[in-house]
């Protein structure tokens, strides 16, 4: 394929939402490991490639995906074919990038109800699930290590809080997101209002 | 109704998790085991087993699964519809107000205390499926009898091998089930 920024909207539409279709199915369907594989990835088929996308608009179009509830890959490719093609062309991007994992995973689905009472299969799920405990914990880690490098009392208190609040009491997690939202905008105009002095 | 019921409860789960990947977790585990009961704990660590090894998101994957088998191919594409439709809506909506403002101040606070709320959901999350494999219950075991040695030990070696030495997830989860097959089929009791 060979199109250039220049020609995108001289394309026919449908043309144009072919390419935004087939770009962002073949991503979804070929990338394993979640949105921060999937995004640079799609940074090299929209900014590289296609050239449709210039690198400082790729860059404030991950900040808003990471900003907004929802998978990072499909907030990114939504915004990308709003970028490109307006709404129709965000219906197509998301279209793409569910249809893959949507296929996969209903048929997946029903293999799973003719094997799963088998003792072998039970046996490696079990096995697995140990991997993706493993897995799921480092993940942690690795994330509480950014997050709290910054030596914040407060955001350690936000993360004791919602452990005990979510592992102990078993409050509704909703409570705690709406909550810890709340107290990081007032903690930034608070903030704000120190600095003035 | 049970379309409404797939569709409400991932509009919700794709409302709710900020922050991407395993985000999601906590709040599917709380839908789809606690509230509804579309899957026990155990099918829902394999539902997140298999998410592992298939392309996209986890909370996508959850969705088709899940809708699937409550509500068959219509269910399913119910449910994944119903998980990206906030995304949908936010990402426009923020799209037209960040091409007029340039500056999203007030999603950064929001950003700031969500940060380790997310990180205190997950880890709850993960803590569910490890007591699992350790214990075959969600919290503590009740007794010794309960606890898993094989799988403390397994547990206990991928953590280090994977700390140490940043090994692609995916080897660690396929690897830790084939050891787990090989026991198994030398007659060793977990």
């Amino acid at each position: 394929m060979t199109h250039t920024t220049e020609n995108y909207k001289e394309l026919s539409k449908s043309k144009l939402f072919w390419i935004l279709f087939s770009s962002t199915f073949t991503l979804s369907a070929f990338t394993f490991g979640g949105g921060y594989v999937i995004v640079p990835l799609m940074r090299k088929t929209f900014v590289e490639k296609l050239k449709w996308i210039d690198d400082k608009e790729m860059i404030d179009i991950i900040a808003i995906a990471q900003s907004a509830p929802g998978p990072m890959a499909i907030n990114t490719s939504i915004h990308v074919g709003y970028k490109i093609a307006k709404i129709p062309g965000a219906l197509v991007t998301v279209l793409g990038s569910v249809l893959p994992p949507l296929i996969t995973l209903t048929l997946i689905s029903y293999i799973y109800d003719l094997i799963k009472d088998n003792e072998g299969v039970k046996t490696l799920f079990f096995g697995m699930s140990i991997g993706v405990a493993i897995v799921i914990l480092d993940a942690v880690i690795t994330m509480a290590k950014t997050v709290f490098k910054t030596k914040n009392i407060l955001l350690y208190l936000i993360g004791i809080v919602s452990f005990v609040a979510i592992y102990f009491l078993k409050i509704n997690i909703v409570a705690i997101i709406i909550g810890s939202a709340l107290i990081g905008v007032a903690s930034l105009y608070l903030k704000k209002g120190d600095s003035k002095k | 109704m049970i379309y409404l019921q797939l569709l409400w409860s991932f509009i919700q789960i794709g409302l709710y998790s900020f922050g991407g990947g395993y985000a999601a977790l906590p709040f599917i585990q709380q839908q789809v085991v606690n509230i509804r009961g579309w899957l026990t704990l155990t099918e829902f660590a394999d539902v997140i087993t298999i998410s592992q090894m298939t392309p996209g998101p986890i909370s996508i994957n959850a969705a088709s699964f899940v809708g699937r088998r409550v509500g068959g191919l219509l269910g399913s594409i119910v449910a994944t519809f119903g998980n990206v439709l906030p995304s949908l809506v936010i990402i426009l909506i923020l799209a037209a107000i960040f091409d007029r403002y340039r500056s999203l101040k007030v999603m950064d606070g929001i950003l700031h205390g969500l940060r380790p709320a997310v990180v205190a959901l997950i880890a709850s999350a993960g803590l569910s499926i490890l007591f699992l494999t350790l214990f075959g219950s969600e919290k503590t075991a009740q007794s010794l009898a309960d606890i898993s040695f094989y799988a403390v030990i397994l547990f206990a070696i991928g953590f280090i091998v994977l700390r140490r030495k940043r090994i692609n997830p995916i080897l660690i989860i396929v690897g830790s089930g084939l050891i787990t097959l090989i026991f198994y089929f030398l007659g060793f009791n977990f």
